[in-house]
């Protein structure tokens, strides 16, 4: 290990390691800039290397070294055998290393553009950024997206590593031109430092010591410099965010809220606010397992107990009374896009802010920022590693702060609601509007009442399908037989409501999630009326079905899937489109060149190449009356 | 952004009591993997201290390859009595019945068999969604690169080229039927950490890794313990008596002891401090080939 020769003893020597603080950076940069050789010279020269995983990496420099004879410190991090094979970096690996002062947590973050998503990911949790710039090269575009990134995610604290200045004679004036550049361009991230250093990573120049090499360069070294840059600013005068994690409840007589502390400090005594009720109390105590605090500060885990019994629960921030967070289901946001599959714009997406976890959607995408002009520009998609900023509207109103104050209550992330994954990572710039100022109008006729006047149950049929399915046909002849039940219906149909309501979209994917949308919300006001809604729509993504399922209460949502085989479809053509879509005068057309996603779990599934519309009627007209929609 | 006072340690051990609560309250049927280890010992502890006062509201869980040291097993049953979880312990019956040993059908198979495969097993039997491991990034290579919340598919596989970004503390728990989150909330512990948080709490460790006079043979260099009458002996080879330690534990048959005269903690970091050879040096397992860790993960392997 480092430091490894205990210099007084083990007991003085672990007295001396518990007191050190932790600081984390990472390394970016563009491709072969070095990052990795960098971080395997820092453990090797620091002493982390063991001799078995020193054999090791002689041995795979024979094999897929990259460093002629000498040992390729790359491979120290590049963990994975795609990386190994390809000598490049795809993961974020984190390594450690200690000094007399500090422990070190390092993340080697990729190069590649395809890859920045993992990029972010290191820096979302770095103090401090390292970026190397290739001497040889000087400033290039991932330079810029990734110092642009770095300043996004908030760090204020940047080291420019200008790499294998051996290459270029260790020359100044190279050095003293790539630092006027970069200084040019990055004046408006607003570092709080950014310090400059010529490195040659592979031979060591100015990363532990001083180098002879450069004796015009009179800053420190790399790793002197880090050992003392000051990342703490003081005294937190920030409010006191609790991000209620788990609420905690071993018996009737306990009943505390378990968290880690975003912002601030809370002391007993103290009055606090749940930022979303409204609900006051103070603290009665702040419980660990150690025993209990006077006070807490940002970073630790506690639980809190209140003086009295209010109510919160998972995803509640308790904040300092007299300054509560803002609570709004619509701001405005910095958002990078993660993910090869585009963002659309009024999709349904799920987001976690703090610990709390909600459905929102992007209103508008005010504008798309070039990475490397960092000009503004339109754009109604956002592609992979695309940073926009954006309006945000979230299904319930939640708490939360710019992410500029409090980065813990002000950053998101952004989940595909039906892979799963992680797909955009977002920053609060500021809410729009109040949500507790727009409140819903409290009417005196409830849905269930409507809906007992005319003795049935309010329900939306979801009929989607491939065009000439049969869909709007087999729709038809439900309603005909349920108006002959004396049963109030209305129904939406596609080419219909595209003359009307929704005119002004097309068929763009963007499009079409807002041409659902719109007749989700307006299917689910005539559910609301007690009506019995028909739905005739392609609506060909999963997601927006989904969403459309979300809005009504639970059986209130009946997905019926017309599923006929693409030929069947085709063969019928009963408005020619299909002719026209295959002769290229229609574009992004259902089952040609636009995807259909069939359901997974449709209520009623009908083999609409099979079976007769009349017969299909008949059995979802069946379904209703057994599931006692029909009074 | 954390308060000053905060030393590495605490920051570690509050990081690591953030990462459980979010499990406890995000996963329908969590479980805590024990190998009976030091990091398990410190991920236990921290389990404790995380939910206090309330018990660990999820149960621990042992993959028993028959083949561990007597001592690990007594060490495991006492500690989850005293820090009051509920402990499941499975083996995977059909290896026992098929003889799976190490000697017979070499590690990598045996390795395969009985903790892979019986961890797949005992996964898919409780219906687990989340599974807490004491791994740690500071191990091995292909650790370094793991996330904390780490996805698996329904076939317990791992996919390193197309993990879930994880940005700040916003850990994504969301998984599908059948699909899982292995979880490892020491990732950023080290070595040094762990046995310098085990002093400062006090916490019980098993006593294999204190020195002692045990039996042992030599095997390609490395010392292997005899633990019971089934390590087969070469003709004419007898057990000596040597005063050794262990660094890691696993199967007895696969890990490599140390000559040592440590016998308290503080003289095992101090000769920590001095080693010169890596922890997984005594993990033979690891030996089989270049990448061997990250190939076993993609098979489900912890």
């Amino acid at each position: 290990m480092n430091e490894a020769i205990a210099p007084f003893g083990t007991a003085e020597y672990l007295a001396a390691h518990e007191a050190k603080g932790l600081l984390r950076f990472l390394t970016c940069g563009s491709v072969d800039d070095g990052k990795s050789t960098l971080i395997g010279r820092l453990l090797y020269d620091t002493k982390l290397l063991f001799e078995d995983q020193l054999a090791t990496l002689a041995s795979d420099s024979r094999k897929h070294g990259t460093a002629g004879g000498d040992l390729d410190f790359a491979l120290l991090v590049d963990g994975l055998a795609a990386e190994r094979e390809q000598g490049i970096t795809i993961d974020v690996a984190y390594r450690f290393f200690a000094t007399e002062r500090r422990k070190f947590i390092v993340a080697d973050t990729p190069g590649h553009e395809q890859y920045t998503r993992n990029m972010a990911t290191g820096a979302s949790n770095s103090d401090v950024a390292v970026i190397l710039v290739d001497a040889r090269k000087g400033i290039l575009t991932q330079t810029r997206r990734h110092s642009f990134i770095v300043s996004l995610l908030g760090l204020k604290d940047v080291v420019l590593a200008v790499n294998k200045i051996d290459l270029m004679d260790y020359s100044q004036s190279v050095f003293d031109r790539i630092v006027a550049d970069y200084r040019a361009f990055a004046a408006e991230f607003g570092f709080r430092t950014l310090v400059p250093i010529p490195i040659s990573a592979r031979h060591g120049d100015n990363v532990i010591a001083r180098s002879a090499n450069t004796p015009w360069y009179d800053g420190p070294s790399l790793l002197d410099h880090l050992d003392t840059l000051d990342v703490e600013s003081g005294a937190d005068t920030r409010p006191f965010r609790l991000p209620v994690q788990w609420v905690n409840r071993p018996d009737l007589n306990f009943r505390g809220f378990s968290g880690t502390v975003a912002s601030g400090t809370v002391r007993v005594g103290e009055p606090v606010v749940v930022a979303g009720s409204g609900a006051t109390s103070r603290v009665a105590a702040i419980v660990t397992a150690d025993g209990e605090l006077a006070e807490a500060g940002a970073g630790e885990a506690i639980t809190l107990t209140l003086e009295d019994e209010i109510d919160a629960s998972r995803g509640d921030v308790i904040a300092a009374a007299g300054a509560r967070p803002e609570v709004s289901d619509q701001f405005a946001a910095h958002l990078i896009w993660m993910h090869e599959e585009p963002l659309l714009p009024g999709r349904p997406y799920l987001m976690k802010i703090g610990t709390r976890t909600v459905g929102m959607s992007v209103t508008e995408i005010k504008h798309r920022i070039d990475v490397n002009s960092f000009q503004k520009l339109a754009a109604k998609t956002l592609s992979l590693n695309d940073v926009a900023v954006v309006n945000v509207a979230t299904h319930d109103p939640v708490a939360l702060d710019p992410f500029a104050a409090i980065p813990q209550t002000g950053a998101f992330i952004v989940i595909d609601r039906m892979s799963n994954q992680t797909v955009g990572a977002g920053m609060v710039d500021f809410g729009l509007r109040r949500a507790t100022n727009v409140h819903w109008q409290a009417l005196d006729v409830s849905k269930a009442s409507r809906a007992e006047l005319k003795l049935q149950k309010p329900v939306m049929l979801w009929f989607t399908g491939l065009s000439g399915a049969g869909k709007s046909t087999i729709a038809n002849l439900v309603e005909k037989r349920l108006t002959a039940l004396g049963k109030h219906t209305y129904l939406l149909d596609g080419d219909n409501v595209r003359h009307g309501l929704n005119k002004d979209l097309g068929f763009t994917d963007v499009d079409r999630v807002e041409n659902i949308r719109r007749v989700a919300e307006v299917s689910r006001l005539m559910v609301d009326a007690g009506l019995i809604v028909l739905v005739s729509f392609i609506s060909p993504f999963r997601a927006e079905r989904q969403m459309a399922r979300e809005l009504v209460e639970e059986g209130e949502f009946v997905e019926i899937f017309v599923d006929t085989p693409l030929e069947v479809a085709e063969e019928r053509d009963v408005k020619g489109l299909y002719q026209r879509a295959r002769a290229g005068l229609i574009r992004n057309f259902t089952g040609i060149d636009s995807p259909y996603e069939p359901p997974l779990h449709a209520e009623i599934t009908i083999a609409g190449g099979a079976l007769a519309a009349e017969a299909a009627a008949e059995r979802i007209l069946d379904y209703l009356l057994k599931k006692g929609y029909l009074g | 952004m954390s308060s000053e006072r905060m030393t590495h340690l605490r920051r570690l051990e509050a990081e690591s009591i953030f990462i459980m609560r979010e499990v406890a309250a995000e996963f329908r049927n969590p479980v805590m993997l024990y190998s009976i280890g030091k990091d398990s010992a410190v991920m236990l502890h921290l389990a404790a201290k995380a939910f206090h006062p309330s018990p660990p509201p999820f149960p621990l869980m042992h993959i028993d390859t028959t083949w561990k040291f007597r001592e690990m097993i007594a060490f495991r049953d006492a500690t989850a009595a005293r820090l009051g979880f509920k402990l499941l312990v499975h083996t995977n019956q059909d290896g026992v019945a098929r003889g799976i040993n190490p000697f017979d059908h070499g590690s990598s198979l045996y390795t395969h068999v009985m903790k892979t495969e019986a961890l797949k097993e005992a996964l898919t039997l409780h219906g687990f969604d989340a599974a807490f491991g004491g791994a740690r990034r500071d191990e091995e290579k292909s650790r370094a690169k793991e996330r904390v919340f780490s996805f698996r598919t329904a076939n317990h596989g791992w996919d390193p080229k197309s993990q879930r970004p994880e940005l700040w503390n916003l850990y994504n728990a969301r998984v599908r039927p059948g699909e899982s989150i292995r979880v490892f909330p020491l990732s950023n512990w080290t070595e040094l950490d762990i046995w310098q948080y085990i002093l400062a709490e006090n916490i019980p460790i098993v006593p294999l890794y204190f020195a002692a006079e045990r039996p042992v043979v030599v095997r390609d260099g490395q010392l292997i313990m005899v633990d019971d009458e089934r390590l087969p002996l070469a003709p004419g080879e007898v057990p000596q008596m040597k005063r050794v330690r262990f660094r890691t534990l696993g199967c007895y048959p696969l890990t490599a002891a140390i000559e040592s005269d440590a016998d308290t903690l503080e003289a095992i970091v101090g000769e920590m401090l001095l080693a010169r050879t890596s922890e997984r040096a005594g993990r033979l397992i690891d030996h089989d080939e270049a990448a061997s860790m990250e190939k076993k993960k993609r098979e489900g392997y912890f």
